[in-house]
């Protein structure tokens, strides 16, 4: 392309609007949201920037001359951001089934009620000028307490994974307190690898244990591995195959017997909801993900939440404060033997409030059904796609084999075929695999979509796979060059 | 699909090899420079460490996976492939070759004993 009008040198700098940069009268397919391949929407500075000059409110030598900023009229910035939301892929396109990520669609309404400016309030403020705040916070300490049969939680760290690490300094603190300072945290070697940083950052040891040939823990490896020096050994049930531990009792009893702690990873608690809790398994802590189980937005960065409950011995060591129901209303209550704090105040309070309301709006028989259904959904899945699924019976999730394809190929056919592909190459007890986790929300239709992409992709040519995705905005990452080079800032694209 | 396994080296299950000749050098098998598809990064120890038999002594990454290495046989480290920091896909390229991993003066020759010959790791890998 020349560098007439559509030319990227007259894009920026003072030239005026040039209709987005592009020919008049040019083609436009809807599939992809591209004029053609190699011209996809501009960056915002390219549309229309104006310099501008900083004035004198900061010292000279503090500011620069001038500053070049995008200043896209009202409609255009709209456009920008739709059109790149519609070149991007959500849960609310199609189906999204990353299995153990659990991508489920967040309702508005509790986007609704978290919007209530009545919740907009300092948490500085006095118990008693926002007890209603307060009251909520209680109420979802309560229900997740009743969720996962455990006595008390802390709503305070703010992800998933932090959730984790404040479960294990909260393991630390507990045997710390009894003298016992302990040097090891044993984790299934299928674990998510969230376990293994999780314990190395609390300063432990890390003794990995390998699965049984049925694909559960084995029994005989947990007996030779534990001992006094084992703080804690970290399970999810069902495990990272979609397996239910059913010797879980067993399991609890030799950890508890070496004086060990056992610590439930609430990553797949959606098959258990309303069913059976962790608490009575015999965990003594476990994290809740609420963006998975709960449907509040995925972080990705940005504000989250993960709830830790804990057995009623180990209440004192969660983090300060918790709110508590007393006669005179609710209070800030805080504990001597608390571990640090792992965020400030309650966590990330409209976090808490999605979650809040989605337990509300669901009820008991609500969660009931959405265990039901997500473990329905895999199974009828499971039943209609070609490819292997080497360990069951499973649950809310099953790790399929693309056998002799390449399962991260199979996963970028898949994407020409209009739904989101599976997790892949992991976990890695399965060779080729293909994680997935439909969650309660896909309808019979959808799972039959998604069944055919699996089965169309796997039917493709080997060719057709390994240039895949065609249909799409993004085609194939090089993602060796993108490994062995890395480009980390735009400016890299100037060089 | 059929690996070369050379026969001038031994090797241990998990897919390294040590050759038999001097100098000892270690790396990883054709085999499983396949498994694990583009390599991205090598971690290596310094020279002067030591490395022993059968125990981790650096970490493998590639698009697909992060592994250990074992290192197949004992010894003091006498040189790494430092080329690997730039160019990681020489193990890919040429495992046997040019993407070597470390040199080691050898503590105890009789641990060569303990590895699988070329015949036997074929056999594995088959």
């Amino acid at each position: 392309m020349s560098d007439g009008p559509g030319g990227k040198e007259s894009r920026t700098g003072q030239n005026g609007p040039t209709e987005n940069g592009r020919e008049p009268g040019r083609t436009y397919d809807q599939a992809t949201y591209a004029v053609s391949d190699d011209e996809n929407e501009p960056l915002l500075t390219e549309k229309r920037s104006d310099t501008v000059e900083p004035g004198d409110a900061l010292p000279d030598d503090l500011t620069r001359d001038d500053l070049t900023l995008p200043n896209p009229e009202e409609p255009e910035l709209a456009r920008h951001y739709t059109r790149l939301s519609q070149m991007n892929w959500s849960v609310e396109s199609g189906p999204y089934p990353l299995g153990s990520c659990t991508m489920k669609y967040n309702p508005p309404v509790t986007e609704d009620v978290a919007a209530d400016p009545n919740g907009a309030v300092h948490p500085d403020r006095s118990a008693d000028s926002i007890q209603g705040t307060l009251g909520l916070l209680a109420g979802l300490q309560d229900y997740l307490a009743r969720i996962g049969g455990m006595d008390a939680v802390s709503l305070q760290p703010p992800a998933g994974a932090a959730g984790e690490f404040t479960g294990i300094a909260v393991a630390r603190a507990y045997h710390r307190a009894n003298g016992d300072d302990r040097s090891e945290v044993l984790i299934p070697s299928s674990a998510h690898g969230t376990n293994f940083a999780t314990a190395a950052l609390a300063g432990y040891d890390v003794v990995e244990l390998p699965s049984a040939e049925d694909g559960r823990v084995d029994m005989e490896a947990l007996e030779a591995a534990v001992s006094e020096d084992t703080a804690a050994l970290m399970l999810t049930n069902p495990n990272t195959v979609g397996l239910f531990e059913r010797d879980i009792e067993a399991v609890a009893d030799v950890v508890h017997d070496a004086g060990g702690l056992l610590y439930y990873d609430g990553a797949n608690l959606n098959a258990l909801l309303g069913r059976a809790r962790p608490g009575d398994m015999g965990f003594d802590i476990m994290h809740y993900n609420v963006h998975k189980t709960f449907a509040t937005p995925h972080g990705g960065g940005g504000p989250g939440a993960g709830p830790v409950g804990v057995t009623e011995e180990l209440a004192p060591f969660l983090p300060n404060p918790r709110v508590e129901a007393t006669d005179s209303g609710y209070e800030l209550v805080e504990s001597d033997e608390a571990i640090e704090n792992v965020h400030g105040f309650q966590g990330n309070w409209l976090v808490l409030v999605k979650a809040y309301a989605y337990i509300a709006r669901l009820g008991d028989s609500g969660l009931r059904d959405a265990s039901a259904k997500a473990v329905l959904n895999a199974n009828y899945l499971a039943e209609q796609i070609d490819l292997d699924v080497p360990y069951g019976p499973f649950h809310h999730e099953f790790a399929a084999t693309a056998g002799d394809a390449a399962a991260a190929d199979v996963a970028k056919r898949m994407l020409d075929f209009g739904v989101h592909p599976p997790t892949t190459n992991w976990p890695e007890m399965v060779p080729e695999a293909m994680l997935t986790e439909p969650t309660e929300i896909e309808s019979k239709q959808s799972l039959d979509d998604l069944a055919a992409a699996f089965n169309n992709a796997l039917g493709s040519s080997e060719d057709e796979r390994h240039d895949a995705p065609s249909r799409t905005t993004a085609k194939r990452i090089d993602q060796t060059s993108a490994a062995r080079e890395p480009r980390l800032s735009w400016q890299a694209l100037e060089e | 699909m059929s690996f070369d396994t050379p026969d001038d080296r031994k090797y241990l299950a998990s897919h390294e090899w040590a050759t038999t000749d001097e100098p000892t050098r270690i790396g990883i098998s054709d085999f499983a420079q396949d498994e694990l598809g583009d390599v991205v990064f090598v971690e290596l120890p310094d020279e002067g460490d030591s490395v022993s038999h059968d125990e981790p002594f650096g970490v493998v990454e590639s698009i697909k996976a992060v592994s250990d290495l074992y290192a197949p046989v004992s010894g003091e480290v006498v040189a790494v492939n430092e080329a690997l920091h730039d160019q990681p896909e020489l193990v890919n390229e040429d495992p046997y070759g040019d993407g070597w991993l470390l040199e080691i003066e050898l503590d105890d020759e009789s641990e060569f004993e303990e590895l699988m010959d070329a015949d036997e790791y074929a056999d594995q890998i088959a």
